[in-house]
């Protein structure tokens, strides 16, 4: 028997499910609230009552990952691992990546001012789709469709001017069905997939209320999902794709904290069994 | 349990959590179960989506 801990920072159903499914497999599962664990730099892994892995599953990005780092500071193993989660966190790092190990993705643009990526704008035409770098559930993503919505869009950027604003990561509009497909895949296999059909505009993300509905994994979507996973370094991982007119498939995001509660109630495999055999074992290699 | 907002009842399920969240159904006021032992509970305001919210 194995002892494994979520570390959590809001009690959603993939926390409760996966601590069910721990207990069920017969481990010792335990949840850990990350917003009232203190830790310093004396502090030992004797204790805490971690366990033999931790799941990070803080929906707070910054808080998972900083909460990570003290994790393997303390020599505690951990999903994902640090490393990982900082990459698939930042979309130009992630899309970078994907570009490296020749992965296909949307060509995106990057800039450091608002006034050089206006010329930039300029220059490769409309429309581009601006993303935040870091943030999630499609907050912040818009069309840039003519030079009115680029300099209103660019104006409030510079006056909140967050550290982050002066990122701007522009992205191809990608030509294809009002859908995507998301691929869960765990230790590098895919493990379910759906797809996220858009409730009207052009996003799919399903915070947002798009339709999850099941999708078979083809052999050119389990390729893709593999290599993806690889690249950022494995774990447990939401792959994204669109389905390109011109190009075919095309990995636009990995997540890092998958959300899977919809997919689990159609998926054939049981993803929250498949994740904490996946982190038992992960530790017992 | 009633709401610290408006003071409807709120729906505290006997299986919940300490983390979870419970609404308010009159005023939509979202809470956190910071502490439960049996049937007392004690809640907390809930925080708020932030921008690096999500998977």
């Amino acid at each position: 028997m194995s002892k494994v801990c979520i570390v959590f920072d809001r009690l959603r159903t993939e926390e409760k499910m996966l601590h069910k499914e721990a207990s069920e497999l017969g481990h010792d599962a335990v949840l850990l609230d990350a917003k009232i664990t203190q830790i310093n730099t004396d502090s030992n892994r004797e204790d805490y009552d971690f366990g033999d892995v931790v799941l990070e599953r803080c929906v707070s990005y910054f808080r998972g990952l900083h909460f990570t780092s003290s994790l393997e500071f303390l020599n505690v193993p951990v999903l994902n691992k640090f490393e990982v989660a900082n990459i698939c966190g930042n979309k130009m790092f992630m899309t970078l990546l994907l570009k490296k190990n020749n992965i296909p993705t949307p060509k995106t643009y990057f800039s450091f001012s608002s006034d050089s990526a206006a010329e930039n704008l300029e220059k490769v035409g409309f429309p581009l789709v601006i993303k935040p770098v870091i943030g999630s559930w499609g907050r912040g993503v818009m069309p840039l469709k003519d030079k009115d919505t680029m300099e209103a869009v660019f104006e409030i950027r510079d006056i909140t001017d967050s550290p982050h604003d002066r990122i701007y990561y522009l992205q191809e509009l990608i030509k294809r069905p009002p859908r995507d497909i998301r691929v869960i895949t765990v230790g590098d296999e895919p493990i379910a997939a759906m797809y996220r059909k858009s409730s009207g505009g052009f996003k799919t993300n399903v915070a947002l209320g798009a339709e999850p509905e099941i999708c078979e994994i083809t052999k050119e979507m389990e390729d893709l999902a593999v290599k993806s996973s690889k690249a950022m370094g494995g774990g447990i991982l939401g792959i994204d794709m669109m389905e390109d007119e011109d190009k075919g498939l095309i990995v636009h995001e990995v997540n890092n904290t998958v959300e899977f509660k919809g997919l689990a109630k159609v998926a054939q495999r049981n993803i929250p069994k498949e994740m904490i055999e996946f982190a038992i074992n992960h530790v017992r290699k | 349990m009633n709401c610290p907002e408006c003071d409807a009842k709120l729906n505290i399920p006997d299986d919940a959590s300490v983390g979870e969240i419970v609404s308010c159904p009159e005023c939509g006021a979202d809470y956190e179960i910071s502490k439960k032992d049996g049937a007392n509970v004690e809640l907390k305001q809930a925080e708020t989506v932030g921008e690096d919210w999500g998977e």
